[in-house]
């Protein structure tokens, strides 16, 4: 795995990185203003990327943390452990950027509505999740308590979905992500599918890198552990 | 699969089970309470009290706007396409604000029908489209409209 994930991870940087350039590049210039928002519109390229990738993090957390409750695998937990900062920044970015679009467009920073409210939440249940591992003593009773919140939290993800279908809300219905064709017109529609590509490879990027810190860090004392460090430092 | 991996697997699908239902339950008894607005038709049925301050979300009726020449003070009706409830507004309206447009407005009603709104949010729908393709529709007569989202969702009882 510490391989797998050394080999993959300048992959993934080239990747983001080409996606990111090309995706802004398209959205912010190429792309037309929209008919009744102009301008303000394309904060959607960072904020609807951003959103999904909070609750696709997540759901990489709670699925691993599942696994790591019933097979004990000790890799599912270090994803799980290595997702959680990655998913946080993207729900707080998903939320700034969505308080920067709300103000102009609706006229509100923040109204507590179904979809605002419920993606609070996953941040919150992002920060609890590191919390709750930094609080407890020992490494085997943290991983396993922040597992069983992580799979309780996944109760919230279909609510953030469904939320402005179930409720009256502020916030919009999906353009995208519905079985209807997208209510959005082709050249908006682009760029954006591929800053979510583009979000997609950064987060696992991320991973891979953290996931590597990671287990050298829990198997400094392994023999392989001291082998590679003894060829860095002899090389 | 070892039978003590079965028992763990088991034990994480109650848990997750349980807890479904458990919200399931609570968004469920909460429902009035997380609907951000009432509809146009849930005022007229009589199912706010007048007096109490609650949100009401429609869309502005087509050539119902009447501008105060000497303040900032606008009328409008606001529509569900069902019923329709008279707004009064004193104040900034958001950029997104017209005819045929969706919004929020916090206030409340008074004995007559009549509503005191003391803050304007515009809703915006889900529709993004260039300048030129809008114009298009629009003389083609396939704009899609805002309808959609105001469907009447809210069943309160009263």
């Amino acid at each position: 795995m510490y391989r797998v994930a050394g080999i993959l991870s300048p992959l993934l940087a080239g990747a983001c990185v080409l996606s990111l350039l090309i995706g802004l590049y398209l959205g912010l210039v190429v792309a037309p203003a929209d008919y009744e928002q102009g301008d303000s519109y394309r904060i959607i390229f960072i904020h609807v990327p951003a959103a999904w990738m909070s609750m696709f993090v997540y759901m990489v957390m709670a699925i691993s943390s599942a696994v790591f409750l019933i097979w004990r695998l000790k890799i599912a937990d270090v994803v799980a452990v290595a997702s959680a900062p990655i998913g946080a920044a993207f729900t707080a970015v998903a939320l700034l950027t969505g308080s920067f679009w709300g103000k102009p467009m609706w006229g509100t920073w923040w109204i507590w509505d179904a979809r605002l409210t419920s993606e609070l939440v996953l941040l919150f249940l992002y920060l609890g999740y590191i919390a709750l591992r930094g609080a407890m003593e020992t490494q085997q009773g943290a991983a396993r308590a922040a597992a069983i919140l992580a799979v309780v939290g996944v109760v919230n993800i279909p609510i953030i979905h469904f939320s402005v279908e179930w409720w009256n809300t502020l916030h919009q219905p999906a353009s995208i992500t519905k079985f209807d064709k997208p209510s959005m017109h082709i050249s908006m529609l682009r760029p954006l599918l591929i800053m979510v590509f583009a979000f997609q490879t950064l987060y696992f990027f991320n991973l891979m890198v953290r996931v590597r810190t990671l287990i050298l860090e829990r198997e400094a004392r392994s023999s392989w552990v001291a082998a590679l460090a003894g060829e860095r430092t002899n090389g | 699969m070892t039978p003590k991996r079965k028992q763990r697997l088991m034990l994480v699908s109650l848990m997750l089970a349980g807890v479904g239902v458990a919200a399931a339950l609570g968004v469920n008894a909460f429902r009035d309470n997380i609907m951000l607005f009432h509809s146009p038709s849930d005022v007229v049925a009589g199912n706010v009290a007048a007096g109490t301050p609650f949100r009401i979300g429609g869309m502005v009726v087509e050539g119902s706007v009447a501008r105060d020449q000497n303040s900032l003070e606008v009328n409008f009706q606001l529509t569900d396409l069902g019923q329709s409830v008279a707004v009064s507004f004193d104040g900034i309206l958001p950029d997104l604000f017209r005819e045929g447009q969706g919004i929020v407005a916090l206030g409340s009603i008074d004995s007559s029908g009549k509503f005191t709104a003391t803050e304007v949010l515009a809703k915006h729908d889900e529709n993004y489209m260039p300048l030129e393709v809008a114009d298009a529709l629009e003389r083609a007569g396939n704009m899609p409209g805002t309808e959609a989202t105001f469907k009447n969702k809210t069943t309160v009882s009263p």
